[in-house]
């Protein structure tokens, strides 16, 4: 209540200034507004130098529409009104620095207990914003600045200067703060400044301070210029917007991950391989053929796991067992080298993985749930990226088109339908879910029939020794038939969604990923089991792990073809056909998610491979490569931007957690399987002859047990923390503990939330209340006078 | 200390002026002088600006310009439309692009945005080919959607608490640089790495 006297103060001086419109004249009313507004402000300022400008942003007073709402109200309650700190706020300078005074002063003392002879400062209610803001005479605009310019001195630099970032002051104001700042800095510190020059220590220091300023300005002006794919990214940005941009942004993303991969292994694995190469074998010659099937000229190369040696590198005894020469200056084992490599790099993947995982959702992620979609659609879907006159056209439709589409899911949400068609709406959706769960069953049956039946083609050819190249070109049906299953089917799904006529469109996208997930994640299952336990694939190969790096590398390139041709058809014929025959106006639209899905499966295989083929990941770069520059050239020359809505930093969350979860994790638990249970092949390969490739880890602790008896706490952590189960529950135990404590400070911190609603909408009304009341105090004072 | 300054100044700053000023001057190459250092009085009046290819079509575009004038009219001096690209650009914080946001959605300039200025901003979204009930639907619901204190108008605390629920707002990337390298090609003696808006970053830390 100690506000109100004060106003009343205030408009009784005002009054008395001759400012006394009648109430009648709303014209004159709207312009003493304005007048007053500017008086305000030019008295506040009056004292501020020549350069700066006439504060116009103080202008405008409330405009005619907002009559209605206040009408009835006395002239001097309107005066009042056009005072209130929420209405000036941002229109007046000296408004917007009082309240960042406040805010930094806040600042500091949330970072630091106030010292006692600031104690009767920082304890005084803020009133002085509104204080200075109703009182022209208080402070001017000179005192202010530097009660910000104190207060911006005691925050620490980094805080200072995100505080200058967002304040909403023209660029000559910040400036002049900055100079301020940095002339009051200088000032105390010119003492010690005259000093250090001087001495040699001090220039020296002084200069090499500046030489790396100077170094690292001119790296950071080449940043852009290194940054992969700056420009590409940016075009396709401003034409087509976030959404598709997510698409190659998640590319690149992957790109990244392979090339870690591939460093890791070409530093740790392949280079000291190709270094000491094993007795070479009778090569086969190059034809053409092998970069599509991967064996022939390849089979025994780098590129397999039959290739890599299961001896210590570098040690002279290795083909002579009776020499007695010294030890080798630094001998490499290559099977430890190459389990430790796999395991740790994907080790490194999971984690960087799971690290982009949550800092993509924690940027994503709004406690409160996914209320005013509305709203949020109407400020924030517009995409200023865009510039084009026909893709600014479109956006606008696409908006309208999302509005129209929200506002009917309303209307539906608010008349329910009759459980006639409740009844008939669970019947399709069931249908459509059973169709596409049996179609997954039906392709996976099929898959397992024809790989059968293609094993029993490929016996036959040998048995009757036909060409090499015929029998290779055989092995290259079953990725084609797995391949076109996977383009075809996507496809499908579509159709079956327009059938199904789903309300949410954004539904619609996470069924459509969901279908297609779950086929891709059950074949390429099939086709593990098949590769795992060699009844049918790879039966009668003795280095059995070439045989599945090879299939590993068909399916790679395989795919890389069919998205090839799905890019050729879907996008370039289909624009053809739209434009000459159907004469539409329409492109083809580019569909992400199916996109993003064939992304992953990609890589997915590549995970699967990367044991029995280290250079996998090397193929999968340039794959990525050359996809990039495809699709990028398809996207600019053929399609249009999707017309669902797409929250790009959601479906990024999205994308990542499908990478993550079917696909990684798949992976990983392929590989440990294969590390821990299966039995390698005892003629070629880094663990030949052991029981599983898990036991060259344990032998090569039991042999540093023996060589060095007193580094038995390696053994101890080996034995009860890696092969002890108890170890592994009790870490998972504390995990659960730990996402369950997080999960209820969410629902605390959404209480809160609630609470902090409700207080907020109690404040308004309260507001309201009491202008009510000010106008009824002013309405009897006029009465009586 | 000083020296630092003038570091800073030569190699964050200048290139990143000297680009924005060509702009600024190919606007009106007989009334904006090439030397900006001494803060020439010009400005230029919004019809040239709306006129940029950035802004051309953009639905906003007076409102844009409107709130980065200082005086009200839409003209903007260099420092103006200086300032018009480094809150439009990638890197500005996002309290500053909420701040913005809000004064180019308050077409009547009363600090609130009220059910007026929800409906010019839809009309301008949507190019007016909304119904007029669909319009007045979607304009409650916002309303009922943001509004916090219940006054039946928003204003900044409750704009700022529903833009915070939208991750990817006002992801604004300065299209300078797409329409610089499609359009105007004699552009190119300012050098390259210059023409990103990262370079925002550094001159917005700068200038401060």
């Amino acid at each position: 209540m100690a506000q109100l006297p004060v106003a009343l103060h205030i408009s009784e001086d005002t009054e008395s200034d001759g400012q006394e419109p009648s109430p009648c004249n709303e014209g004159a009313m709207h312009t003493s507004f304005r007048q007053l507004i500017q008086e305000q402000s030019s008295l506040v300022e009056a004292a501020a130098g020549a350069e700066l400008e006439m504060p116009a942003r103080d202008r405008e007073p409330p405009e005619p529409q907002q009559d209605d709402e206040h009408a009835g109200y006395s002239s001097a309650t309107l005066r009042i009104l056009a005072s209130m700190p929420s209405r000036t706020i941002g229109r007046s300078r000296g408004a917007i620095i009082s309240q960042y005074c406040n805010r930094t002063a806040r600042l500091r003392r949330r970072s630091s207990r106030p010292p006692l002879q600031q104690l009767s400062h920082a304890a005084r209610p803020s009133l002085r914003q509104h204080h200075l803001d109703t009182d022209p005479a208080a402070a001017t605009l000179e005192e202010k600045r530097s009660l910000l310019v104190k207060e911006l001195l005691s925050l620490s630099p980094g805080q200072r200067s995100h505080m200058l970032l967002s304040v909403p002051l023209s660029l000559a104001e910040k400036r002049t703060l900055r100079q301020e700042l940095s002339g009051q800095r200088g000032s105390p510190r010119e003492d010690t400044q005259r000093g250090a020059p001087f001495s040699p220590c001090g220039r020296s220091k002084y200069h090499i301070i500046l030489g790396c300023r100077g170094l690292w300005y001119g790296l950071l002006s080449l940043l852009p210029a290194v940054q992969p794919w700056h420009h590409a990214l940016k075009q396709i940005g401003s034409r087509f917007g976030s959404s598709v941009l997510s698409y190659f942004l998640f590319l690149k993303t992957l790109l990244g991950f392979n090339v870690f991969l591939f460093l890791l292994l070409l530093v740790f694995v392949v280079a000291l391989q190709a270094a000491y190469p094993p007795a070479p074998a009778s090569h086969q010659p190059f034809t053409g053929l092998e970069l599509l099937t991967g064996a022939g000229y390849f089979t025994r190369s780098l590129l397999y796991y039959g290739y890599y040696s299961n001896v210590t590198l570098n040690e002279p005894c290795a083909a002579r067992p009776n020499c007695s020469a010294a030890a080798p200056p630094l001998p490499y084992n290559m099977p430890l080298a190459y389990v430790f490599t796999v395991g740790v790099s994907f080790f490194l993947t999971c984690i960087l993985l799971v690290y982009s995982m949550s800092r993509s959702f924690g940027e994503s992620y709004r406690v409160g749930g996914p209320v005013g979609d509305l709203a949020i659609k109407v400020f924030c879907a517009w995409d200023f990226k865009v510039v084009r006159k026909r893709w600014v056209k479109l956006q606008s439709e696409n908006i309208r088109t999302q509005l129209k589409e929200l506002l009917a899911e309303r209307q539906s949400r608010s008349h329910p339908r009759s459980p006639c068609r409740q009844l008939e709406h669970v019947a399709v959706r069931l249908l459509a879910w059973g169709l596409s769960l049996g179609t997954v069953l039906g392709c996976v049956v099929a898959v397992h029939y024809f790989s059968e039946h293609m094993h029993a083609v490929q016996q036959d050819a040998g048995s009757r020794a036909s060409g090499e190249r015929r029998q290779e070109a055989v092995l290259l049906v079953l990725p084609l038939v797995v391949s076109l299953i996977n383009a075809a089917m996507p496809h499908l799904y579509n159709l079956l969604a327009t059938w199904e006529k789903w309300d949410s469109p954004v539904l619609e996208v996470y069924v459509a990923i969901c279908r297609n997930l779950v086929l891709k994640m059950v074949v390429l299952g099939l086709l593990c089991y098949q590769w795992l336990s060699r009844k049918v694939v790879c039966s009668s190969e003795a280095c059995w792990e070439t045989c599945v790096g090879q299939d590993l590398y068909r399916f790679v390139v395989m795919d890389f073809i069919f998205t090839l041709l799905d890019t050729i058809f879907g996008e370039l014929v289909w624009r053809l056909v739209l434009e000459k025959r159907l004469k539409r106006k329409q492109r083809p639209e580019f569909d992400i998610a199916r996109n993003v899905l064939e992304l992953i499966y990609g890589q997915t295989l590549t995970w699967l491979g990367v044991l029995f083929s280290p250079l996998l990941p090397a193929v999968q770069i340039v794959k990525l490569l050359l996809l990039f520059y495809i699709k990028k050239t398809s996207l600019m020359q053929n399609c249009q931007s999707p017309s669902k809505p797409w929250q790009a930093s959601r479906m990024s969350t999205v994308f990542i957690t499908l990478l993550c979860f079917p696909s990684f994790l798949g992976a990983a638990i392929f590989l440990s399987y294969t590390i821990w249970s299966v039995k390698p092949s005892e003629t070629c390969g880094p663990f030949q002859g052991m029981e599983t490739i898990y036991e060259s880890g344990k032998t090569w602790v039991r042999l540093l047990e023996k060589s060095n008896p007193n580094i038995t706490w390696f053994t101890w952590v080996h034995q009860y923390l890696l092969e002890n189960t108890f170890f592994l529950f009790f870490v998972s135990g504390v995990l659960l503990a730990v996402i369950y404590f997080n999960i209820q400070v969410v629902k605390g911190q959404r209480r809160i939330i609630r609470l902090l609603k409700e207080q907020i909408a109690n404040e308004g009304e309260d507001k309201i209340f009491l202008i009510q009341k000010l106008h009824s105090v002013y309405e009897q004072r006029e009465r009586r006078s | 200390m000083k020296k630092l300054c003038e570091m800073e100044l030569k190699w964050k700053l200048q290139p990143v002026l000297e680009l924005l000023h060509g702009r600024y001057h190919e606007m009106a190459p007989n009334v904006v002088p090439m030397d900006y250092t001494k803060d020439p009085d010009v400005k230029l009046p919004m019809q040239l600006i709306i006129n940029m290819p950035e802004l051309k079509e953009n639905p906003f575009k007076e409102r844009i310009v409107e709130s980065f004038s200082e005086d009200g009219e839409g003209s903007l001096s260099f420092n103006d439309f200086v300032d018009m690209f480094s809150v439009l650009s990638e890197m500005a914080p996002r309290e500053l692009k909420a701040i913005y946001a809000f004064k180019i959605y308050d077409f009547n300039t009363d600090n609130f945005i009220c059910k007026s200025d929800l409906e010019k901003t839809l009309n301008k979204l949507t190019r007016e080919e909304l119904t007029a009930e669909e319009i007045t639907l979607v304009c409650e619901k916002v309303i009922e959607e943001a509004d916090m204190d219940g006054d039946g108008k928003l204003g900044f605390a409750d704009f700022e608490n529903m833009i915070s629920k939208a991750p990817d707002f006002l992801r604004t990337r300065n299209k300078m640089y797409s329409v610089y390298s499609e359009s105007s090609k004699e552009h190119r003696r300012v050098p390259r790495h210059y023409e990103e808006e990262e370079s925002f970053l550094h001159y917005e830390e700068v200038i401060l």
